[in-house]
């Protein structure tokens, strides 16, 4: 039986993989999970230099998902390529490095400083909308997207994943930029933009008073988009929103999802990612599906 | 070594309205520290994010949680009953550093919610203690285990017993002093003790709290500001999760 799939030339032993920001880099579940039995694992997004992040509270809990604006922290490149990459290389995984910035020039310097490391994947995240400058702003506009994607795979010596917004009137028509910006694959959707009011303070739950809604809550909205963007670009979708079981990552990949990404659910279950490798093995040795690609966008 | 499990309600009472005590069988605790928690939870599948609960007291295969139920996800845990299972993670965290009390005299500071911790610390303190237990009136869940563990001096706000006002009150009314402070409670007592400490130039350790998601220091979520870089992100943003919960106060943000 075959599990693996094909990212841009990349092989996955399995279609699982994590999603950016939920993970870390990795180290913290690792003492849960074996990463090698994992497709890849996405890091948490990383830009030139370190970012701080929003104030506290970052996170709220919401009916069936949750709120986060954590704002982007990171350590910057410098420390992320000398512990983060070494950190990764110990397992029998890809790994895909989620890039952040807030202007063209400090995605680029991101990708460049990654060309010599052994990462298989970039994902560039033009999509948190936790940041109020860069991120998004490459986003919500189909012209601004498709030229991040072209500056970005001018110097870039990785496939580019490019992970897409929800928070757009078509969605489609952003997948459609950033393969004509020359993007070797897209990630969606990315969290949509949500706010929490706590009645009792009359305050919002979060400091930032916005933050991206994740979990089950929004997973049929995500299953909609990554069928939209399957049908309308030729490069492989990878699909995420509201994963926490092997049956709701087939729903993606038979949507058209080559890959799926898992993250609000280990925050519910750390040992979840291994265990949805294992349901897909499952679902196909009891429906005799030989190769995983049969799946894949298999209901139109 | 961290892990989630299913644990085993042995038993759960009520020691005050909205407080309440469980125990729970679990492997969990044969290495569990005074200071950590664990994270506990739901059954309800539209309650994703587990409950953190610090630990009150810990045996050789069961653990103590004592908890204010604040909104659904502890009020369900206050209807488990003896037999019933519950899904936990940890122990997570670092407790309190014994070490630091070794030949002190040391000030055990609690405060509402924050007075559970602190008998599992007093139990494993061999040396000169002093307890000082913060409540909002008379209901003092835990008063006669604290007593048993060491000298015990009451504040309550509203002057049912003991000192009336905070347990900064009570130590100035009662002339105590210490060499060391470990507290745990709301972030204006915190403060205070902070404040405290350094007027009387002794360390204090404070356990903090935040919002949670992950537990284990990966989603960055819980952070505090820091005097110096953090190892994670090098940006003066302690985890309180991991790097955490416990803190020497003059190296946070309060």
């Amino acid at each position: 039986m075959n599990l693996s799939v094909e990212l841009a030339g990349v092989t996955l032993k399995n279609p699982v993989m994590t999603a950016s920001g939920t993970f870390g880099s990795g180290e913290e579940y690792s003492e849960f999970v074996e990463l090698g039995r994992l497709g890849a694992v996405v890091t948490k997004g990383v830009a030139n230099v370190p970012w701080p992040g929003n104030p506290t509270p970052r996170i709220a809990e919401t009916c069936g998902g949750m709120l986060n604006a954590i704002g982007l922290q990171n350590p910057g490149i410098d420390v992320f390529v000398k512990r983060d990459i070494p950190f990764l290389k110990q397992f029998d995984t890809k790994i895909v490095v989620n890039v952040c910035g807030k202007t063209t020039e400090d995605y680029v310097e991101v990708v460049e400083r990654l060309s010599e490391e052994p990462v298989d994947l970039l994902e560039i995240n033009i999509s948190c909308p936790n940041v109020k400058e860069g991120g998004i702003a490459f986003g919500q506009s189909a012209e601004a997207a498709e030229a991040i994607t072209r500056a970005v795979k001018e110097r870039a010596k990785q496939p580019v994943i490019m992970k897409l917004s929800p928070n757009v009137t078509d969605i489609a028509e952003m997948a459609r930029a950033v393969e004509a910006g020359g993007a070797d694959a897209v990630s969606l959707i990315n969290t949509l933009t949500g706010m929490k009011i706590d009645i009792h303070r009359r305050i919002f739950a979060l400091a930032n008073k916005t933050g991206g809604l994740s979990g089950p809550a929004i997973k049929p909205v995500a299953v909609r988009m990554v069928y939209q963007v399957a049908q309308a670009v030729g490069i492989p979708v990878i699909g995420m929103g509201g994963i926490r079981c092997a049956e709701d990552a087939l729903e993606f990949i038979l949507a058209g999802a080559t890959a799926v990404s898992v993250g609000t659910a280990n925050f519910h279950n750390p040992y979840v990612t291994t265990q949805i490798a294992d349901g897909i093995r499952e679902y196909m040795e009891r429906y005799g599906v030989e190769d995983i690609r049969e799946l894949i966008g298999s209901v139109k | 070594m961290k892990k989630k499990e299913t644990a085993a309600v042995l038993s759960q009472e009520c020691l005050a309205p909205g407080i309440y005590s469980m125990w729970l069988e679990t492997g969990i605790a044969a290495y569990a520290k005074a200071g950590q928690f664990v994270s506990l939870y739901s059954r309800d599948g539209s309650r994703l994010l587990p409950r953190p609960l610090s630990l009150c007291e810990t045996g050789k295969d069961r653990l103590r949680l004592v908890y204010r139920v604040a909104g659904a996800g502890t009020a369900e845990f206050s209807t488990l009953r003896a037999g019933d299972a519950v899904e936990i993670l940890g122990p997570l965290g670092n407790g309190f550093p014994l070490e630091e009390a070794e030949g002190k005299r040391v000030f055990l500071i609690g405060g509402g919610i924050g007075v559970p911790p602190m008998l599992e610390l007093a139990k494993r303190l061999s040396g000169e203690k002093t307890l000082v237990m913060g409540y909002r009136d008379s209901r003092m869940f835990l008063k006669k285990e604290l007593e048993q563990a060491g000298p015990l001096f009451v504040a309550t706000e509203d002057g049912s017993f003991g000192t009336r006002g905070n347990v900064l009150d009570a130590i100035r009314e009662r002339g105590l002093s210490a060499d060391v402070m470990f507290a745990c409670g709301p972030a204006p007592m915190l403060r205070a003790i902070k404040a405290y400490a350094k007027e009387q130039g002794i360390p204090a350790w404070i356990s903090m709290e935040e919002r949670m998601a992950c537990g284990i220091g990966a989603c960055l979520g819980c952070v505090c500001k820091s005097k110096e870089v953090d190892s994670h992100s090098h940006v003066k943003n302690k985890r309180i999760c991991k790097d955490g919960p416990v803190f020497l106060a003059e190296e946070v943000e309060l």
